[in-house]
C-alpha cells in the first residue's frame, strides 16, 4: 500500500546522517587520493604496468580476444604492460574491488556494472571521472595523439554512454551491451494451436504455458511426450521484476535512491507469478536450473535469458550442456521479452562497462585510459560482440563493413553465424531506443537483488503449499527490506517509512559534541572580529 | 556450461576469500576440517522422532519439507551465513545446498559431525538436494565417516545415479588429454572450456574401457592450496589413477574429486 511520508524520527535521522556524512567525508577526503588531472604529455620514457580485471562468460573465445587486444595494445604502446585477471562473474569482481579499495590495490582498469561503480565511488577519488579525458584533444576520444583509430564521443551509442553517468559525470565507458531475450520453442507453440506473435505479451506467455500443462493418461505431457515440462523459465528474476515494473510504469526507485519497489503493482505481479508457479507453468533458474538445458531438451517453451547466452539456446546451439540423446529437434524463435503494451515495448539494457581506478601517478591513469579506450576500437568491439548476442557500443563498429557482413550472414552456419545469436543481437540493435536502465546509487545493486528475491520467494513458497495473500506479501516485503538493508538507504517510498525510534545515545553525544564545537568556533570567530574592530 | 552452477557460488568464493583474508583463515573449508572429536560410529543410529530415514527422504517429492539426520563428510566454503554440505549416513548421502549457518557454526561442521537438517527437497539439473536456506542443529551422540564406495564398474551405466552424492572411488582410470583454447592438448583445464585461471575449478578427462569421462576439482570444496588441486595439475596424459570424491550431479555425473593417487 502506498503511504504518504511523514516527518518522523527516520527523517530526522536521515537529515543528521547527511550532515554528518558531509562533515566526516570532508575529514576523510583530506586523507584520500588527489583528484586525477590529465598530464601535459604522455610519458614514454617510463614503463607502466597496469592491471585489467576482465569478465568473460566462461567463454574461451572471449578470453582470447582480451589476450589479443592486450598484445595489440602493447605493440602500440611498448612502455605499457597490461596484466589481466580473469573472472566469470561480475559479483566476484565487485567483491574483490571492494576488498582492494581499502588497501589501495584496486585494478587500473576494470570491467564492471554502473551499479557497482556507485559503491566504489564511496571512496574518495577512487574512480576516475572521465569527462575531462573524453574531451582531451590529444588523448581523449578520437584524440590526435592516439596510436589507434578509436571512436569519437559522438560515435558511442548515446543511450549506452548515458548509462555510465553517475552524479552528473561519466565514470565509465560502455564495453558491450546485451538485453534479455525470450527464446521460444515455436514448434511447440504451434503444436498447442497458437500463433507466435512478433511481440509477445505476458498474457500470451501465461496462456500458452498453462495450455502446455495438459497431460496424457500415462502422466506425460501431451506437447512433448515427456514426464518433465516447465513451460516458462526465467534465468534472471531481478531483470524480470525490473522490466515488468518499468512496462507498467510502476515504481522501482528514484534517481536519488528512494526505494519504491514495495508497491501495489509489485503485489499484483507477484500474485500472478504465484498463480503460475502453483500450476507449475513457471519456474526460475535458481529453483530448477538453466533455461537453456530445459529448452534444448524440449522441456521448456519460453526460456528468458540474456542475449549474451544465445549460443546455448536451441537445437543447433554451438554450446550445449545436456547429453546428445536428450536434445530435441524444434524451431527456435527469438523475441524481445514479453510486454504489457506491445505498442510501447520496454527492455532492459545491460552488459559490461569499463571503469578506471585512480592512482597516485597520473601517467599510470593515463595509460589505463588509453587501454580502456583501445577496447572500443572496431577490432575489439566487433570480435567480442560476435562471441555472443552482444551489440557493439559504438556506431563506428556497428556500421563497419565487417560487422554488417557478420549480421547479413545469419544462419550460414551454427557457429560464428548461428542464427539465434545474431537474431538476439538484432533485437537489441533494433530497439536501442526502447531500452532502459535502472537508477544507479550506492545500494542500487542490493535493490536489484531484492527485486529478484521477491519472485524467487513467491515461486518457492507456492511450491511449498503456502498461500500468497496480502499478509504473506506484507511479511515478504518486510523480510526483503531488512535482508537487503533497503531500510538503510535513501528512503522507502512505500510500505516502508518505518520509524527508527529515538536516536542512539552515542549519536546524541556526537551531535552534541559537534554543536558545542561549532558554538566554540563561532564564539572564537566573533571574539577575534570584535578585537580586530577594537584595534 | 558444466560449471555454470558455480555462477551462483562465485560470490561465495569472493566473500570467503575476503573474509579469510581478514580473518587469516583459509577458504578451503574441506581442508580445514579436523578429525572427528569422538570415535567414529557406523552411521546406523536410530533416527530421532520426526526424522526421515534415507529411503523416506528419497521417496519425498520435490518441494516437500524434509527433516534428516546425517553426518558431515565435507563442506564447501562458508560465505554470508551460508554453507554447502556433503553429508551421509549408513544408507546413503545428501547434498545440502547453502544451508543457513553462522561462521561460528561453520567451524563446527567437521568431518563426522552429526547434524539434523530441516528444509525442503529440491532437484537442480538432476542433483537431488536439500534446498537453499535449510536450518542445521548439531547433535553430538555419535560420529560417522563414510567409506568411499567403488563405483568404477558403474561408470557410464544407469545405475551410477543410485550413488548420487556418496563418497565414491574410481580405480585404474587413465588420464586423457583435454584441449585448451589454443587447440593444444593438456591434462586439465581451468573451467570446463579452459576460459578460467588458477583458482577456478579444474576439469580433467579420464577413461575406462575406451570411454572418456570428465571429472572436476570443485574449487570451493578443494581450493588451490589443496593436495588434490596440486595433484591434478601435475597429472600427465597416460597416468593411471585412483580417484575419490563426491558423486555430484549436473545433467549427468559430475564427480567432485577430493583425492588422486597415481598408480
Amino acid at each position: 500500500m502506498m503511504r504518504a511520508k511523514k516527518l518522523t524520527n527516520r527523517s530526522l535521522a536521515m537529515l543528521v546522517a547527511v550532515v554528518l556524512s558531509i562533515v566526516l567525508s570532508a575529514c576523510h577526503g583530506s586523507q584520500g587520493m588527489a583528484a586525477f588531472e590529465v598530464p601535459e604529455q604522455w610519458d614514454t620514457s617510463k614503463t607502466y604496468q597496469i592491471t585489467f580485471w576482465a569478465k568473460n562468460d566462461t567463454n574461451k573465445t572471449q578470453t582470447k580476444i582480451y589476450e589479443k587486444a592486450i598484445a595489440d595494445f602493447e605493440k602500440l604502446y611498448p612502455n605499457v604492460k597490461v596484466k589481466m585477471r580473469l573472472y566469470t562473474d561480475y559479483g566476484k569482481i565487485y567483491n574483490d574491488v571492494i576488498t582492494n579499495i581499502s588497501t589501495n590495490t584496486t585494478p587500473n582498469v576494470c570491467i564492471t556494472y554502473p551499479d557497482h561503480i556507485a559503491t566504489y565511488m564511496t571512496g574518495t577519488n577512487t574512480v576516475v571521472p572521465l569527462d575531462t579525458l573524453f574531451a582531451d584533444e590529444r588523448y581523449g576520444l578520437g584524440g590526435s595523439e592516439l596510436a589507434f583509430d578509436g571512436p569519437t564521443q559522438d560515435e558511442i551509442i548515446p543511450e549506452f554512454l548515458s548509462e555510465c553517468v553517475l552524479a552528473d559525470q561519466h565514470y565509465a565507458i560502455p564495453y558491450m551491451r546485451s538485453t534479455e531475450i525470450c527464446y521460444v520453442n515455436k514448434t511447440y507453440v504451434e503444436k498447442l494451436g497458437f500463433t507466435l506473435p512478433d511481440v509477445l505479451t505476458w498474457d500470451f506467455i501465461w496462456e500458452v504455458s498453462e495450455a502446455a500443462l495438459a497431460k496424457n493418461a500415462d502422466g506425460t505431457f501431451v506437447v512433448n511426450g515427456q514426464k518433465v515440462l516447465i513451460p516458462f523459465i526465467d534465468k534472471s528474476t531481478d531483470n524480470m521484476m525490473i522490466q515488468m515494473l518499468k512496462q507498467r510504469g510502476a515504481g522501482y526507485s528514484t534517481d536519488d535512491g528512494q526505494i519504491e519497489i514495495f508497491n501495489d503493482d509489485t503485489r499484483e505481479i507477484l500474485q500472478t507469478i504465484g498463480e503460475h508457479s502453483k500450476s507449475d507453468a513457471f519456474s526460475t533458474f535458481k529453483i530448477s536450473g538453466y533455461p537453456a538445458n530445459f529448452l534444448n531438451a524440449g522441456q521448456c517453451i519460453f526460456a528468458i535469458d540474456s542475449s549474451a547466452g544465445a549460443t546455448w539456446m536451441g537445437t543447433d546451439a554451438p554450446l550445449v550442456d545436456i547429453a546428445p540423446d536428450k536434445l530435441v529437434q524444434f524451431e527456435t524463435a527469438v523475441r524481445m521479452v514479453p510486454q504489457y503494451d506491445p505498442a510501447d515495448p520496454k527492455m532492459i539494457s545491460q552488459g559490461p562497462s569499463i571503469c578506471i581506478f585512480n592512482k597516485q601517478d597520473p601517467q599510470e591513469v593515463l595509460a589505463s585510459w588509453l587501454f580502456a579506450q583501445y577496447l572500443l576500437t572496431n577490432d575489439v568491439q566487433n570480435a567480442y560482440a560476435q562471441t555472443e548476442g552482444y551489440a557493439p557500443v559504438t556506431s563506428k563498429a556497428q556500421e563497419s563493413a565487417e560487422y554488417q557482413d557478420y549480421l547479413a550472414r545469419a544462419g550460414e552456419d551454427t557457429s560464428e553465424h548461428y542464427a539465434v545469436k545474431i537474431d538476439a543481437t538484432r533485437v537489441l540493435l533494433d530497439n536501442a531506443e526502447n531500452t532502459f536502465v535502472t537508477p544507479v546509487f550506492n545500494g542500487s545493486a542490493s535493490l536489484r537483488d531484492a527485486s529478484g528475491q521477491l519472485i524467487e520467494d513467491v515461486a518457492k513458497s507456492v511450491r511449498r503449499k503456502q498461500t500468497i495473500n496480502d499478509a504473506y506479501l506484507d511479511d515478504l516485503f518486510d523480510d526483503v527490506l531488512s535482508l537487503y538493508h533497503l531500510d538503510q538507504m535513501g528512503g522507502v517510498g512505500a510500505a516502508g517509512g518505518k520509524e527508527l525510534g529515538p536516536l542512539p545515545r552515542a549519536s546524541k553525544i556526537l551531535i552534541g559534541a559537534l554543536i558545542v564545537a561549532w558554538i566554540g568556533i563561532a564564539a572564537v570567530a566573533i571574539r577575534d572580529e570584535l578585537e580586530r574592530r577594537k584595534s | 556450461m558444466q560449471t555454470r552452477r558455480t555462477f551462483l557460488a562465485t560470490l561465495a568464493g569472493a566473500s570467503a576469500f575476503a573474509l579469510a583474508a581478514c580473518g587469516g583463515g583459509s577458504n578451503d573449508a574441506a581442508e580445514s576440517t579436523a578429525a572427528p572429536a569422538a570415535a567414529a560410529g557406523d552411521g546406523t543410529d536410530a533416527k530421532g522422532e520426526g526424522v526421515m530415514t534415507y529411503d523416506e527422504y528419497m521417496a519425498a517429492a520435490v518441494d516437500d519439507e524434509v527433516v534428516i539426520e546425517c553426518f558431515v563428510q565435507a563442506t564447501q566454503s562458508w560465505w554470508e551465513d551460508k554453507i554447502t554440505i556433503y553429508a551421509a549416513d549408513a544408507d546413503g548421502a545428501y547434498f545440502i545446498y547453502n544451508a543457513a549457518c553462522s561462521e561460528e557454526d561453520a567451524a563446527k561442521l567437521v568431518e563426522g559431525q552429526k547434524i539434523k537438517v530441516t528444509g525442503y527437497k529440491a532437484e537442480w539439473s538432476g542433483e537431488i538436494e536439500v534446498a537453499e536456506g535449510a536450518t542445521i542443529e548439531f547433535e553430538d551422540d555419535s560420529t560417522f565417516v563414510a567409506e568411499a564406495v567403488d563405483v568404477t564398474d558403474l561408470l557410464g551405466t544407469e545405475d551410477l545415479i543410485n550413488h548420487q552424492n556418496q563418497k565414491v572411488a574410481f580405480k585404474g582410470l587413465t588420464v586423457e588429454p583435454s584441449t585448451d583454447p589454443d587447440g593444444k592438448e593438456v591434462t586439465f583445464l581451468y573451467n570446463w572450456d579452459g576460459s578460467g585461471a588458477e583458482g577456478d575449478d579444474l576439469y580433467f578427462n579420464v577413461s575406462k574401457d575406451g570411454e572418456v569421462y570428465s571429472f572436476t576439482v570443485e574449487s570451493y570444496l578443494t581450493g588451490v592450496d589443496s593436495d588434490v588441486y596440486t595433484a591434478v595439475r601435475e597429472l600427465k596424459v597416460g597416468d593411471v589413477v585412483d580417484l575419490e570424491g563426491f558423486l555430484y550431479w549436473y545433467e549427468g555425473a559430475n564427480p567432485h574429486i577430493t583425492s588422486v593417487t597415481v598408480e
